[in-house]
């Protein structure tokens, strides 16, 4: 098995918060690592690490190192890094343009002009999101005149055209109805084989069906990490087994 | 008192108060329209003044009146939108930036014949410019800058964090994304800003008392270099300095002024509806 990445000993704040405690992780290639816990675990900031979008945050502070493919980040030209690792957010952010204009966004900002390439672009992006035979024909139409799943998709698609090698998926599902939910999961699956998927999810159903591995985050510390069968079966700590019954969070 | 009651007497008085803002509106136009709709002619807005500016037309300070604003709003708007990126986008909140924030605030708050002096002493005389359009235009733009900077930061704080951070995570630039997304769906609400400042300007007459506007000219300009009636100005002149003045001319060239910028703004208002059109969320 590859590391694709390894986090070393990972500490974040917001002002005087600590908010990730001494983290050791790593993320191999071409798995779907799902990362569970309740609210305030650490989850997300943790996944914004990954693409350093909390150095947005004025207030956002870390200490440790993370590698991809063996290589600081922080030694990665900020564009390039974010283009191998991308994101797709919480809700289903589409920018106000078309269709075609959205999945030709990032790519074009990436120097590709050519039309027909970027028109191959869109639809290779779209079947791999899963989305083409829905929008086909209405490429040049507002993004915003699509349905929240397919916004969704369209996000995804939109990640993959910029061609990533990992896709850091911040609770996809968590705006979406079941049916939706469902298309997004089997899209995932599908991008395994291409990706490295990091997924964050508030849904301890959504990881065990889609998961290779599970990390289980609590108040900001690691407290296990095994393939979903052994976590769900016998999983080694008393926290994680009261979480994935439902006993909180 | 029940809260029926009371709901009805707040909204009774809050009709009130809007009444009272719309009055006066009502009551300038009225005024306006009766008295001076008699001197609206063809002749009237395109011919040179006559006998001693109580007869004839105001052309050459209509003209000169929309060179100053369009000068300076052309001056004023990309100044006024760059700076507001930078502290907007990307300023950190340090001692400079907070002096250039305290500055534009006590910019905005410069009463107008300040301005005026300012630029006759900066731009008319130490940088030699002269009298002249040029300078006037410069002088307003100093003035109109801070109200376009705080228009321009809403209207950037108001486009969606979450368009920078999907924009940001696909490995776009900074730039690009301010460029590409911010700018942008910015734009109606900064045309906003520009509608106030060119409608604030038009009408402004002690900034350029002494840097552009003159008493009487007989001609259209030839360059910006010249000075060149305006109609605040002329409006001050033919009813304070003029004797016998037909009432008509006076509350007429009022008329123009307030027609003038209800079509400048006019024209922004349909271009923003263009933006809108363009991009939507």
């Amino acid at each position: 098995m590859v590391v694709k990445i390894q986090v070393n000993n990972l500490n974040c704040w917001f002002k005087n918060t600590q908010v990730i405690k001494s983290l050791f992780l790593s993320i191999l290639e071409h798995e779907i690592l799902g990362i569970i816990g309740p609210a305030n675990s650490g989850k997300t900031t943790f996944l914004r690490c990954l693409n350093r979008l909390n150095d947005l945050n004025p207030h956002f502070k870390s200490k440790g190192e993370i590698l991809k493919d063996g290589r600081n980040i922080n030694t990665i030209k900020l564009e390039t890094l974010r283009q191998e690792i991308g994101m797709v957010f919480a809700m289903p952010i589409s920018l106000p343009m078309s269709i075609y204009d959205n999945i030709t966004y990032g790519a074009k900002q990436h120097g590709i002009k050519n039309k027909k390439e970027l028109s191959g672009i869109v639809e290779e992006s779209l079947v791999k999101a899963s989305l083409w035979d829905e929008v086909k024909g209405r490429l040049d139409q507002p993004a915003l005149q699509l349905s929240g799943g397919q916004q969704q998709r369209l996000c995804i698609a939109r990640t993959l055209a910029v061609q990533p090698e990992v896709i850091l998926f911040d609770e996809p599902c968590s705006g979406l109805d079941p049916i939706s939910t469902a298309k997004v999961e089997e899209t995932m699956i599908n991008l395994k084989d291409k990706y490295t998927i990091v997924l964050v999810t508030n849904n301890v159903k959504q990881a065990a069906r889609v998961s290779s591995r599970i990390a289980f985050f609590l108040m900001g510390e690691l407290v296990e990490i095994d393939t979903a069968n052994d976590i769900f079966v016998k999983p080694s700590d008393r926290r994680t087994e009261d979480y994935i019954t439902g006993r909180f969070g | 008192m029940s809260p029926r009651i009371t709901q009805k007497i707040a909204f009774s008085l809050l009709f009130l108060v809007s009444l009272v803002v719309f009055i006066p509106v009502l009551f300038i136009i009225g005024i306006l329209v009766s008295k001076g709709a008699a001197a609206l002619t063809w002749e009237f807005i395109f011919s040179m003044p006559k006998d001693g500016m109580r007869g004839g037309g105001i052309l050459p300070a209509i003209v000169g009146t929309l060179l100053i604003v369009l000068c300076s709003i052309s001056i004023a708007l990309p100044v006024g939108i760059l700076a507001a990126v930078y502290l907007n986008e990307y300023a950190k909140d340090n001692l400079l930036t907070r002096i250039i924030q305290l500055s534009i605030v006590n910019l905005a708050g410069v009463p107008s014949i300040i301005y005026g002096l300012f630029g006759l002493a900066f731009f008319v005389i130490m940088l030699n410019l002269g009298v002249s359009v040029i300078a006037g235009a410069l002088t307003l733009a100093i003035m109109e800058l801070p109200s376009i900077i705080t228009t321009t930061r809403n209207s950037l704080n108001n486009v969606p964090a979450s368009f920078r951070e999907v924009s940001l995570s696909l490995g776009v630039s900074r730039w690009q994304t301010i460029r590409r997304v911010v700018l942008p769906n910015a734009l109606p609400g900064i045309m906003t800003g520009a509608i106030l400042s060119i409608a604030r300007i038009a009408g402004e007459t002690a900034p350029i008392l002494f840097t552009a506007a003159a008493f009487y000219v007989p001609h259209l300009p030839h360059s910006l270099s010249e000075q060149v009636m305006a109609l605040p100005y002329h409006l001050y002149v033919i009813s304070t300095q003029i004797p016998n003045m037909p009432e008509k001319i006076t509350y007429g060239t009022a008329l123009i002024l307030v027609l003038l910028v209800l079509i400048l703004s006019f024209t922004v208002i349909i271009l923003r509806i263009f933006f809108r059109k363009r991009y939507k969320w």
